[in-house]
């Protein structure tokens, strides 16, 4: 059974208590938990690429996303994040990430005030059974970000 | 190289200050970079890498794609009316190719 690792925000604190999560794991099932590690650190780089050190708060981001994918060419997705979108006070932009597609990064998404709403929607690929990422920026500098698996039963990759 | 359709579909008309969705469509392989042809030699990427909408020539929405973006790619979005005009839908590939649609929109 693969064990789930609850990952909220990324900053080191966190990434220290994971490397002990996935300690405590391994001993009690086997090898997976390695692999979901290595998925989610590359996402995790990714993702600070774009946001640099910032904390994440949970919160204000609504990720759609289908429990289980029939097909993982064409998984559609979206999102939509809670805000006035006034000039004071709006979405910059949302960031996509997966956490076991051959590259983490699937699309930035940059809104203006004139959106009048931080909502879109498009279809992903999805190699296999996977976390799906969104990272909101948002005008006044906070970072929100929200997390949802998805299983894949044909994988999206062109294999 | 195969022609790529843009299609997109915007309200004829909306009242001032609503908020009206936009859909938009292209016919593109996307091909990711990630398949091999029969000889196990990996396709080359080459995708649409950016998609910008303008309203009345000011930018109101932009993306910047990655490989993991289905083929045929759809985006939807909002934008909020302001003025009577032309909103202006732009998609980049890899190799700077950009395919346009406009489509025209009477704000009451």
């Amino acid at each position: 059974m693969l064990r789930k690792i609850n990952m909220v925000a990324l900053g080191r604190r966190d990434t220290l208590r994971l490397a002990g999560a996935g300690a405590v794991a391994f001993v009690t099932s086997s090898l997976l938990p390695n692999l979901a590690l290595a998925d989610s650190a590359s996402a995790a780089k990714a993702i600070k690429k774009i946001i640099g050190d910032k904390a994440t708060q949970q919160g204000r981001i609504t990720l759609e996303l289908p429990q289980i994918a029939e097909n993982g060419n064409t998984v559609p997705i979206a999102f939509e994040v809670e805000s006035p979108m006034t000039e004071a006070d709006h979405v910059k932009a949302v960031h996509i990430f997966s956490e076991g597609n051959p590259i983490p990064n699937v699309a930035s998404i940059r809104f203006s005030p004139a959106s009048g709403r931080a909502r879109a929607a498009t279809r992903m690929r999805m190699a296999k059974t996977q976390n799906v990422i969104a990272v909101a920026e948002m005008s006044d500098g906070s970072v929100f970000m929200a997390k949802a698996e998805v299983k894949v039963t044909i994988g999206g990759c062109g294999g | 190289m195969a022609k790529s359709k843009p299609r997109v579909k915007v309200p004829k008309s909306v009242k001032k200050g609503e908020v009206f969705q936009v859909k938009t469509l292209i016919s593109h392989k996307m091909e990711s970079g990630q398949r091999k042809n029969k000889k196990g030699k990996k396709i080359p990427r080459m995708i649409i890498n950016k998609f910008i909408c303008t309203y009345n020539g000011t930018v109101v929405f932009e993306s910047d794609w990655h490989p993991a973006i289905s083929a045929n790619p759809y985006m939807a979005f909002y934008i909020r009316a302001e003025k009577s005009g032309t909103l202006v839908f732009k998609w980049t590939d890899d190799r700077g190719q950009t395919y346009e649609k406009m489509a025209s929109i009477t704000v009451n």
